[in-house]
């Protein structure tokens, strides 16, 4: 057996063009590179329209790069997968779907075993504080609690990679602040390899073993943060000078190349 | 509930039937309504002495109602019409329903077929009725041809206009997990369109009726269209009112069965969403 540590993700050279309706060619994503390891939180932080909804899809498989590859687990991505978690910025929950059949719906597309689907998706409605909802329905639920439903879906069928575009961002400030604490312990808890796209530089920060900062349009690495800060973490950590350091640092990069939004 | 209600003291019956009253009024005003004119109606009729040739009183009518019901004809004409509405708006709905899925889903379908069926949309197709009574005969198959074609493009027109505007963020969630075609449209697609194939089951039925009795019109032997048509040689008039109140009644019987399913079926739907006609 090698020993060689391979990245659990790496990014390497990702670049995306569009073309726009009017036939114009927009830049989205100019040479990305960044490796994630095993187990990392890494959090991605830029201004909007910077590409970073663009690089998750295309991690996911969801989109064809225009150059460059991503690879998982040393392998190349060349569509979509069924170890990949994706939470969106809205829950995207089905609504004719009650909460648990919500969870279980990767279960059902990828075709796992239903007992234990049931009971992963039993477990996680309960680590996501939602097991006396699992026969309601979405609409039944508040906004905080419809993310939860979808932060469990992703979970269910037991991806090696979360991805979660602005998982919170249409939340209000308490929730949210209640749903960083929750997403910490529930990565404390799987261990996931994740890549957390926020627009929020103290929750890039709070979450994050690394923070990799883009630059407006063209999106661009400007730098790859490592966030050296302990764990377990909890909020009164944003009250530290340290963690003031890091979020007036990303903010600096941020601000000299063409702000955040 | 009844028992409940033994218990409820009546002030307090009283009082909730007054804050009824008021938030919806409705309930009383439709019907006083109602009243109101038939009662103008009849009193018109008899005071200015209009002769029952022109504008039967409402008792008159309801006269020749009672007498359709008791002989059977009514009964038995109505019963014609309403198998070829059922009949035609299956038949119509269902093939507006797969050639919409058709449409949508393989370009190639959309590209060569597509063009025609918009340019037919702007026939009406009403004035198809006489051709179609001509190759399909006097009976109920000309019939159940003109209403499958008047209830296929209310379908046609929603089913694409449903299955385009799915939200693209859960087609991403199935393909996220690596969903097939097939997967993500019996899971996603297809519910997410039902809302706009209720709106347009809702026009196609009631299109359907009309579809029925355009085509009795060009010519049957049967049905409340070829009825009408007898009442009015006849110089019948309360019998072809006797008739119009029988179609208002199974217009609106149709379209609140239709509504009532919609409900249970797009229970999470609360709020009525935009529907795209498309006669
Ligand atoms: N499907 C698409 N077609 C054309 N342009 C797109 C498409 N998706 C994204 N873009 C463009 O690419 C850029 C990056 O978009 P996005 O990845 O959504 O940014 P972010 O998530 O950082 O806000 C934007 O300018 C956007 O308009
Ligand atoms: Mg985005």
């Amino acid at each position: 057996m090698t020993v060689t540590t391979q990245a659990a993700i790496r990014i390497d050279g990702v670049s995306r063009t569009f073309v726009s309706k009017r036939g114009e060619t927009v830049q989205a994503l100019d040479h990305i590179s960044f490796d994630v390891d095993e187990g990392e939180f890494v959090s991605i932080v830029g201004p909007s329209g910077c590409g970073k909804s663009t690089l998750l899809k295309i991690i996911a498989g969801l989109i064809p790069p225009s150059a460059g590859q991503v690879l998982i687990g040393g392998q190349p991505v060349a569509g979509p997968r069924s170890d990949i978690g994706f939470v969106f910025q809205q829950p995207v929950l089905l609504p004719w779907r009650t909460v648990k059949a919500n969870v279980m719906l990767p279960v059902e597309v990828l075709k796992l075993d239903r007992r234990d689907g049931e009971r992963r998706a039993a477990d996680l409605l309960e680590t996501v504080g939602l097991s006396n909802f699992a026969n309601h329905y979405p609409m039944e639920l508040s906004g905080g609690m419809q993310q939860r439903v979808g932060i469990a879906r992703a979970l269910v069928h037991d991806p090696v990679l979360l991805l979660m575009d602005e998982p919170f961002g249409a939340l209000d400030a308490m929730t949210r602040e209640h749903m960083t604490l929750e997403l910490l312990s529930i990565w404390r808890a799987f261990r996931k390899t994740v890549l957390f796209v926020t627009h929020s530089i103290a929750e890039a920060v709070f979450l994050a073993d690394r923070v990799v900062t883009m630059t407006a349009r063209p999106g661009r690495v400007a730098e790859v943060v490592t966030i050296d800060l302990p764990r377990p973490r909890d909020l009164a950590l944003m009250n530290t000078p340290e963690f003031g350091r890091y979020v007036s640092h990303i903010r600096a990069l941020l601000n000299a190349r063409g702000g955040l939004d | 509930m009844a028992s409940r209600s033994l218990v409820e003291q009546p002030g307090r019956a009283a009082s909730q039937r007054q804050s009824m009253l008021r938030h919806r009024p409705e309930i009383v005003l439709v019907p006083a309504i109602f009243i109101l004119i038939v009662a103008a109606w009849e009193l018109l009729v008899k005071l200015l002495a209009v002769p029952i040739y022109i504008l039967p009183s409402p008792t008159e009518i309801w006269r020749a109602f009672r007498d359709g019901l008791v002989s059977g004809t009514l009964v038995e004409h109505t019963l014609v019409t309403l198998q070829e509405v059922l009949v035609g708006f299956a038949v119509g709905s269902a093939a507006g329903l797969v050639v919409g899925v058709l449409v949508t889903r393989f370009r190639l379908v959309e590209r060569t077929v597509y063009p025609y069926v918009v340019a037919f949309q702007t026939v009406p197709k009403v004035a198809l009725a006489p051709l179609i009574v001509t190759w399909f005969g006097f009976g109920m198959l000309s019939k159940v041809v003109t209403t499958a074609l008047i209830a296929f493009f209310p379908l046609l027109v929603n089913v694409i206009a449903g299955l385009q505007s799915v939200d693209q963020d859960r087609i991403d969630l199935l393909r996220s997990v690596n969903a097939s075609e097939w997967q993500i449209f019996r899971m996603v697609r297809f519910p997410s369109a039902l809302p706009f194939i209720f709106a347009g089951l809702d026009v196609a039925i009631v299109f359907s009726v009309i579809g029925a009795i355009v085509s009795e019109f060009v010519g049957a032997r049967a049905g409340l269209g070829y009825l009408i048509q007898v009442n009015n040689y006849n110089l019948n008039v309360s019998g072809t009112f006797a008739v119009l109140v029988v179609l208002s009644v199974m217009g609106l019987t149709l379209h609140l069965v239709v509504q009532a399913v919609n409900r249970r079926v797009v229970f999470w739907q609360r709020d009525d969403r935009g529907s795209v006609v498309g006669a």
